[in-house]
Parts: structure tokens; sequence; C-alpha cells
């Protein structure tokens, strides 16, 4: 059965063990409280509770449909939940003002700029947009609209081609500028919604490279994913989210400890198993049949070390005949099947994800042994 | 199946989805064909719509008196009776299609013209009329000679013994004059229809700014917008502003065609006539909006904005002049914004009216252009 934590916000303050400890943090705090948000008859999201401490980066993960993009509309102020409230600094917000939005910077999907326009006019018609005009020096940066923009777009890498038409540029400097514009208004929260799917794993460690400038800056973050290794690598905190819920909120290192095993052994089989060898594998682990002459064997071990000879032992008694056998570290993946039952990935996203360079990591972290 | 059979297919399963469209792309051709048929059917007993005349009787004597009651009564004509000065401005205005002035002595006139052993003038009958419908003076012409010569029958009524016999040609002449301007300037018709086509083609220009808004909002574009600290009426605002600005740059660019090369002038009030482009490019900017609130998609909002535009610029007399239509035709394309509009381009332009003129046409395109944006506001989903 799939374990399902209370979330309540009492135990949102005590979630935060990362010390981000960084003289520009950001002194902003926001909180989720019961979002609950419902299209028709297809509840999107229920009773969804998170908070973003000041600086930290806190990832939402979960398979596609989980709610994780609602979520993050919910809290950008992109529509209103239909219970729930969001708290910005202990005090209850409405999230459809303007003194709401300047606090927040929304990284979209999908690329969001005017492609017939330069790099240089989207930002200005978005800096202009959040009262930064031209010519008109700001009290709070000392920077005019001229130069925020040409800071920004160092940043990201596109001074060069900050007067070429969007349109032009490759998918990848998209994204970058992409995130560049909406971070024109020096936003103290950033969300990122998925912003590598479809992003070649060049694009994707420059996006990450650009996410970790940002934690130094003292941004508060939330970045939505549905690759464990982007949570893994980049987040202070995780909320595990599937159905529209979170069911799970905590560090990676506390998250991982749920987990009752470290590692996992994946044994696969050939030849056609009779009913004693499929019912003797079946009690050692979760065994699968996948072709008339082929089946795998997953298990769960506290240990490598002290477990998989014995493993092995009973597996001999079976007389199986073992083709390939790797072993993995137990991590996100593994916690989200434990929560949830279900694959944290569906096969599409995997086969999405096989150029990427999480996907690739994933790779070498596996120990093939045989 | 073939690749060729499966792309077949494939694109007729992604036609097929858009249902209202199909409906749409179904039924216009029907509305519209069914519209001309009716306009142009010469079904006998159909009746036609009456034609709106002002008679000036200048000479008050039995047979002219006679001659306007029979005008009155008869079923091609909408009489109204007034003096030269009205009777003209009427025709200017475009509220009647022409002004016939029967002369002082006019009576006296044509009987001596009638006595076979006088040589006197014939009495001159003044027809003023609006050049823009110069093919009603052929109907006028045909039913004045009808019923002059009646007048002169009903006037002699019992004296038949002086009946004077009719000659071949007519006991009267009648001068044309059309009512433009001024008098040394000639009726342009390209001033018509430059106002016909300036307006369909910006109404389709309108269509294209509210597909866009669809467009955008299917787009993350729209997310980012719609974050930004800015209201809905900040958005809504912006694109009527943005709609209107191009709208007036359009309208600008054709009449600067149109003076240049077509010999189209403004004869009346400028500033009239800029109120009027401005009020049309604000309505126009509003029917976008609107197009974009019904329709939801932008596949559907094309269909429906191209059947609403042709159905406006039809019914606007920007391809067929109005009054051909039926008369209770007629009094339904007054309820159309285009109409107003044509009508006030034609009125600053060729008709050399002032700018009081322009008062009615722009009061009536500004409110089309609150309704439509207020049932945009609250038919918009602003939800991606």
């Amino acid at each position: 059965m799939p374990v399902t934590p209370a979330i309540t916000s009492a135990a949102l303050d005590a979630s935060s063990e990362s010390a981000v400890t960084n003289a520009a943090i950001s002194s902003i705090s926001l909180a989720a409280i019961g979002l609950t948000k419902a299209y028709g008859t297809r509840q999107a999201v229920a009773d969804v509770s998170l908070q973003l401490k000041p600086g930290e980066i806190v990832g939402i993960l979960g398979p596609n449909g989980a709610g994780k993009s609602t979520t993050i509309s919910l809290l950008a102020g992109l529509i209103t939940a239909d219970a729930g409230s969001i708290m910005l600094n202990g005090q209850t917000v409405n999230t459809e003002t303007a003194e709401y939005k300047k606090h927040i910077g929304l990284v979209t999907q999908d690329i969001a700029l005017f492609e017939e326009l330069s790099a240089r006019t989207n930002c200005e018609i978005f800096a202009s947009l959040y009262g930064i005009q031209a010519g008109v020096q700001r009290s709070s940066s000392g920077k005019t609209q001229q130069q925020t923009i040409d800071d920004v777009l160092e940043q990201v890498g596109l001074s060069a081609r900050a007067n070429d038409r969007v349109e032009t540029y490759s998918g990848g400097m998209k994204r970058r500028l992409n995130i560049a514009v909406a971070l024109i208004h020096n936003p103290e929260i950033v969300m990122l919604d998925e912003p590598t799917v479809g992003v070649d794993p060049q694009s994707r460690n420059a996006i990450f490279d650009h996410l970790e400038k940002l934690r130094a800056m003292g941004k508060t973050i939330l970045y939505s994913t549905h690759y464990m290794e982007e949570a893994e690598r980049l987040c202070d905190r995780i909320v595990i989210m599937d159905n529209g819920r979170v069911v799970a909120n905590d560090t990676l290192g506390n998250l991982k400890s749920m987990l009752p095993a470290s590692d996992l052994v994946d044994i696969e089989f050939t030849g056609a198993l009779n009913e004693r060898q499929r019912a003797g594998l079946s009690e050692l682990g979760k065994f699968n049949v996948t072709t008339a002459h082929d089946a795998q064997l997953t298990v769960s071990l506290q240990s490598i070390a002290n477990e998989l000879p014995g493993l092995l032992a009973k597996i001999a008694v079976t007389d199986a005949c073992i083709t390939h056998l790797s072993t993995r570290r137990a991590g996100l993946e593994a916690l989200f099947l434990h929560l949830t039952g279900r694959q944290l990935r569906d096969e599409d996203s995997a086969t999405e994800n096989a150029g990427g360079a999480p996907a690739a990591s994933n790779r070498k972290a596996n120990r093939s042994i045989v | 199946m073939s690749v060729t059979s499966t792309l077949v297919r494939k694109d007729i399963l992604l036609y097929l989805q858009n249902r209202k469209a199909i409906a749409i792309t179904l039924i216009a051709p029907i509305v519209m064909a069914a519209f001309f048929g009716y306009v142009f059917n010469s079904d006998n007993n159909k009746k036609p719509a009456k034609t709106p005349i002002v008679l000036v009787d200048l000479d008050a004597s039995n047979v002219s008196t006679a001659i306007v009651a029979k005008f009155s009564k008869d079923e091609t004509m909408d009489v109204l009776v007034a003096n030269e000065d009205e009777a003209i401005k009427l025709v200017r205005s475009g509220k009647r299609r022409a002004a016939i002035l029967l002369p002082q002595n006019f009576a006296r006139d044509l009987e001596a013209s009638l006595n076979v052993n006088e040589s006197t003038a014939k009495p001159a009958i003044r027809i003023h009329y609006d050049p823009s419908q110069a093919f009603i003076l052929g109907l006028i012409n045909g039913v004045m000679s009808q019923h002059v010569v009646q007048g002169i029958d009903k006037s002699q009524t019992g004296s038949a013994a002086s009946k004077p016999p009719l000659s071949s040609s007519l006991p009267f002449t009648a001068t044309a004059t059309a009512v433009t301007a001024n008098t040394s300037q000639k009726y342009n018709s390209f001033a018509h229809s430059f106002a016909g086509m300036s307006v369909q083609f910006i109404l389709f220009m309108g269509i294209e700014f509210g597909i866009g808004l669809l467009l955008m909002r299917r787009q993350d574009i729209w997310k980012r917008l719609r974050i930004a600290p800015i209201t809905k009426i900040d958005m809504i605002a912006s694109r009527v502003i943005a709609s209107t600005i191009i709208g007036v740059g359009f309208m600008t660019a054709i009449y600067i065609a149109a003076i240049g090369i077509f010999g189209v002038r403004v004869s009346g009030s400028w500033l009239g006539f800029g109120i009027i482009i401005l009020a049309f490019a604000l309505l126009n900017a509003s029917f976008g909006l609107l197009i974009a609130a019904v329709g939801r998609s932008p596949e559907v909002a094309r269909s429906i904005a191209i059947f609403a535009t042709l159905i406006l610029v039809m019914l606007g007399g920007a391809w067929v002049p109005s009054f051909v239509f039926p008369e209770w035709l007629q009094r339904l394309s007054q309820l159309t914004p285009t109409f107003w509009a044509i009508e006030g381009l034609s009125a600053m332009t060729w008709r050399g009216l002032a700018l009081d003129a322009a008062v009615k046409p722009v009061a009536i395109m500004l409110a089309f252009s609150a309704a439509f944006t207020a049932v945009a506001m609250w038919q918009f989903q602003w939800d991606e």
C-alpha cells in the first residue's frame, strides 16, 4: 500500500533541513495550504500543502498528470484555487494582485516569447510590463532598463545575439531566453514548470548551471520535473506528487530514508520457466514474466555486499538461467514506486529522456555485473 | 492502405474534428445564396421597395396639387413634401433619393405648352438626385410623366371640350442635377466603392487580430502575460487600442490611394472624416475581440468571423447599394454598424456634409463598440 504522509503547515515548517547560506538570500517565503482545484469532475490537485523557504530550491516531482503544473499555476496566480490559501511571508495573499505578481517569475514549460521580435525587444516589453521603463533608473537596483536587459542577457549568454529575431535562435538559446525574460524584473521567487522537457543534454546542462547561479544569488526556486535525477541534483527539498496529491515532502536524505532498501538488483532470465521456478522466484522479489522465454526479477536489498550471495544461492536452487544482472542505488524513482505502487515515468517519458543527460547519468549509476 | 490514402484519411479526419467550422462552411453559402436570390428575385408578386423622394410644389395650383396627390398614392414612391432647401438637404444627406421641383407657374406654362396654337416654352421640372443611385432617375421620370399627364386630365375633368390633344412629346421638360458637395464637382463613384471595400477589408484585419488573441492563448506567452502585474482590462484595452491604431493606419492608407489615384475627395468635414475613421477602427477592434470571445478556438472563430463579416458588409451596402433591397431588409441594414460606417464615409466624402452629419454614424458605431467589448469581456475565456 502506498504511504501518504500527512502534510501540515507545522510539518512544513519543520521540514527544511537545507542550510542555504548566502548573504544575498531572498527574504521571501511562500506557502500553500490545502490547495484544491478541480476541472469539472477531474480533481487536478487536492489538499496540496508545501512551503518555499527563503533561498531554497524546492522540487515538485511526479509523473505526467500528477498535478505539478496546476500547483505551479495556482502559486503563480494563473488560476484560482477552489479551496486553500497561499501565504507570502506568513500573510494570506490574493495571487491576482500586481503586488504579488512582482515577486514571482515564471519559466513556462513551452517557449513563451514573441519569436518574430528580437531578444532585446522581448526583454523591453516584459521589463516595461513590470514597471521597468526605458530611460528611468530603478530605485531598487540603480539600473536603467537598458542595463537590466544587458545584465540578464549576459547571464544567459545571449548578448551577442540580442538584436536577432528569436525565431532564428536554436532551441537551447530560446530556452535560455525564456528563463532570462522570467527574471527581467528580478523576482525573489522563480517557478520553473518542467523547463527541460524536450531539451538536448547541452542545453539542459546550461539550464542547470543557470539555476545554480540563481541559487547562489539567493533566489527561492520552485522547480517541477518528472526527472528524478534533476530533482536529486538541484533541489534542497522535494515534494512528490501523484494524482493531484502530495505523497511526500522532505529533503532528499530524509526521503531516501523512507525506503525499505538502499539497493536494487535487477536480474533477467531466459528460457521457459516452469511453475516451480516461477513460484520460487516470486518469493524473492518483484517477479515479472516479460515474454514466453524471458522474465525479470527486481529485489530490494539493504546491502549488496551482505545479501547478494544469499540471493544468488536462492536463485540457483530454482535452476533458473540468469542472463543479466545489474544493481542500482535506490533513489526517488524507487521511492515513488514504494509510495504509490507505480513507476514515476511511463514508457513514453522514459523514451523521451533516453538521449538526455539525466538518463545518461542514471545508466552510469547502474553497475552491470553479468 | 496506401500512403496516399492514409494521408487522405488523416486530412479528412482532422478536418471533420472541427464541427462548428464545418457547419458554418456549409451554412454560409446557403445563407448568402438565399440572400442574393431573394434580393434579385424578379417575382412579380413581390412588393417592390418604395423609393423615398421629396416633392417641392412651388406652383401650388390645382394641377401641381393633383400631381403631388398622385405621387403620394403611388405604391412605388415614398413621398415627402418640403420646401426647396430642405428637399435638397434631404437628398444630399442620403435620406431621400431625389427631389422633384414643380416650378412656379407650372400649371400656366403647362396649359400654354398644351395649346398647339401657342409656341411657348414648356415648363421645366427640376430633379435633384443622389448620384450614387443614379439609375432611379429612369423610374422617377417614368412615374413623373404618368402623374403629370394624369394630373392634367384630373384638373381638366368637366371641361372635356377644351381638352387638348396630347402631342407625341411630353408637355414639360425635366432637368436632372446630381446633388454633390458643390456644383463644380462631379460625383465620383469610387467614393462609394472605397467606403464599402475599406470597411470590408478592415473588418478582415480585425478578425485576424481577434484570432491572434486566441492563438496567443494557446501558447505559454499567454501565461507570461497573465502572470505580469497587469489587469485583464489592461490586456483588453491594449489590444483594442493597438487594433484601432492599425485600423486607422490602414484606412488612412486606403484613402490616400483613393484620393491620390482615383480622385476621391473629402468634400465635407475633414474632422468628421477623421472621427468616422477612428470610430470605425474602434468598432473593428471590438468586433475582433467579440469574435475571439465567442469563437473560443481559432478555427471556429475564423469561420464565424468570415460569415459574420460577409453578412455585415452585405447588409451594410458595401457590395450592393442597400436601396435595391426589399424595404424590410433596408430597415434591417440600418441595424448593422457597417451601414453607418459606409454612410458616414459617404457623408464626409462625396456628399460633402458638415461635421454634424458625422455625429449619428459615430454615435452608433461607438454604441456597437461598447456592446461588442462588453460581450467580449463577459464571454472571453481567460484560462488557456
